[in-house]
């Protein structure tokens, strides 16, 4: 892929992001953010083909991929279970609204 | 074949196309609290997508690799079910940093093995000049990333004073760090010396470390916007070194969401972003307008029994919460008022101002947590309105977010902030801890002395508990 072709995904995709999250409800603003942490932590793609590079590469080069790949772990498994933890607390009217937790 | 990313075979681009599409599907389902799980899904699917490719198409070691995830997820795991609710800005900061910090790694170890991330130019056996630069920007924005984050944990979580710390000629410093981190990634492009590379980094730790440090408390839903658009710039920036569709799809979606974010706090805040970054709002030298303190005005004071009494016999009460409800951890114990008032047949409705709190969303996430449904819960523009009819306007642990100066005082450091218009309802029942401290903003509220105010000056929870009892009697 050319550079150009490169930056056209790159530019309809900011334009895509602007127009999805205008339509985020602002009351989902904590999950976005939650979320859009664990989506960002893609750069564990990077972080794999760092310790991945058997040949010819440096250790260190590798033991740094390898520690990203922890740090990425971390954001993708707690961002999503955070998230999910989050929106599940969500909940309309419709139930007669929780009574047990009288004092 | 000079470019060995290029030889990613077709379906694997096709893979982390999806996934990229994925990301995209998952943000689109936060548009309806009804969707946003199945959102949540879309994402951790893209996710498996785009890491399950990316081990299938290089070689690696298998054992090591899955250690390490194994490591970072459980940790990662743990901290998401033991983190409490009220804690969630600095868990996000927290997070941004480790995004930020990977980023930099990556980074690092690109240019310590480009031939790897297939970045080497066949001819000269160096780093593609495009390349470098974007792996200049990739490592300076995800160390700015990660220092500034670390900063913002440690203000959110209180382990470092909230309010700003100004150094003398910080502007000059920091224009004249980001203008050495821009020269420096401009001369890496002619000269890919390894002291150019560690030195925009160093510079980029220091830079983000010190734009965060002046920032005062209040203006923390900005900060931590930014923050989290920065680490989607950093991530899109390692896209485009390694020509990943899924990087520079969620780089861009994640961007532009951060970005959007700070807009609309700094609007809801009538503040322009420049401001907010130069710093020092609430400082003691900034607080012009009424300061508080010198004469003492006439208020009058109430008790739980007295706050009681007014909303049973109200028609309809609205509830307005700011960061001191969090602070004080009161949104179980406000929801159970809630409930008694609604058994005596009062309308109860929640106002939530856009930067109520510490980070978006804040006030919504707490009263989903203590149950509060989420159409009993108001946007500004959605119920300003319906102050002048409500009985009670109760606030509980938000200030300045109710201040009538932004509107009429052209002098106070807030004017021009869209504010909840609490002075309209008959009655105000303000919980304050005490008539001493002012809002962030280091401004006094009119609110407080009005004849038809009633101060209720008490630790948040505890008011509202007492509040509680007295409604059950």
């Amino acid at each position: 892929m050319g550079f150009i072709s490169i930056l056209s995904i790159f530019v309809m995709a900011c334009f895509v992001g602007y127009y999805v999250v205008w339509s985020v409800t602002p009351a989902l603003h904590t999950p976005l953010m939650a979320v859009t942490n664990a989506i960002s932590s893609v750069i564990i793609v990077g972080a794999l083909i760092a310790s991945s590079a058997a040949v010819g590469g440096s250790e260190i080069s590798k033991w740094l991929g390898l520690l990203a790949v922890v740090l990425a772990s971390i954001n993708i498994f707690g961002g999503f279970a955070v998230t999910r933890r989050m929106l599940a607390m969500y909940k309309k009217k419709d139930k007669k609204p929780v009574t047990a937790a009288a004092k | 074949m000079e470019h060995a990313v290029a030889a990613t075979p077709a379906w694997a681009e096709l893979l982390y196309l999806v996934a990229g599409v994925l990301f995209i599907l998952s943000l689109r389902g936060l548009s309806s609290p009804e969707s946003s799980q199945r959102g949540n899904q879309y994402g951790m699917v893209g996710m498996a997508i785009a890491v399950v490719t990316t081990l299938i198409v290089h070689p690696v070691g298998l054992p090591l690799i899955i250690a390490a995830i194994a490591i970072g997820g459980s940790i990662g795991w743990f901290i998401a079910q033991k983190i409490k609710m009220t804690a969630m800005p600095e868990l996000v900061a927290g997070f941004h940093s480790l995004v930020g910090l990977a980023a930099v790694l990556v980074g690092a170890s690109a240019f310590l093995n480009p031939d790897a991330f297939g970045i080497v130019d066949g001819v000269t056996g160096l780093i593609h000049p495009v390349s470098r630069i974007e792996l200049g920007l990739g490592v300076a924005i995800g160390a700015i990333t990660f220092s500034g984050s670390i900063i913002a944990f440690l203000k959110l979580s209180g382990r470092m004073s909230g309010s700003p710390i100004l150094l003398p000629g910080r502007h000059v410093i920091n224009l004249g760090l980001l203008a050495g981190i821009i020269g420096l990634i401009a001369y890496f492009v002619t000269d890919q010396a390894e002291w150019i590379f560690w030195t925009v980094m160093v510079l980029a730790f220091i830079i983000g470390f010190l734009l965060i440090v002046p920032i005062g408390g209040a203006d923390m839903p900005v900060v931590i916007s930014m923050l989290n658009s920065y680490s989607g710039w950093a991530a899109a920036a390692m896209g485009f070194t390694l020509q990943n569709t899924a990087m520079i799809i969620t780089g861009a979606l994640v961007g532009s969401s951060g970005a959007i974010l700070s807009y609309i706090m700094c609007k809801a805040m009538n503040r322009s972003f420049i401001s907010v970054i130069a710093g020092g709002f609430g400082a003691e030298s900034d607080a012009g307008g009424a300061k508080a303190g010198g004469v003492a005005k006439a208020y009058k004071a109430g008790s739980a029994e007295d706050a009681a009494f007014i909303m049973k016999n109200a028609e309809s009460v609205i509830i307005i919460p700011g960061y001191g409800m969090a602070v004080s951890q009161a949104q179980h114990a406000l929801r159970e008022m809630g409930d008694l008032l609604r058994k005596e047949g009062v309308s109860v409705k929640y106002a939530i101002h856009p930067v109520a709190g510490r980070m978006p969303g804040h006030m919504n996430v707490l009263l989903a947590e203590a149950n509060v449904p989420y159409d009993e819960v108001f946007e500004l523009e959605d119920i300003n309105g319906e102050f002048a009819q409500a009985d009670v306007a109760f606030v509980i642990g938000a200030n300045d977010v109710t201040n009538p100066a932004a509107k009429t005082d052209k002098t106070s450091p807030i004017y021009g902030m869209p504010v909840l218009d609490v002075e309209k309802a008959k009655t105000v029942l303000f919980i304050k801890r005490s008539m001493g401290g002012v809002g962030y903003a280091g401004v006094d509220n009119e609110v407080f002395y009005m004849d038809n105010t009633m101060m209720l000056l008490a630790d948040a929870k505890k008011m509202v508990e007492n509040i509680v009892k007295a409604l059950a009697h």
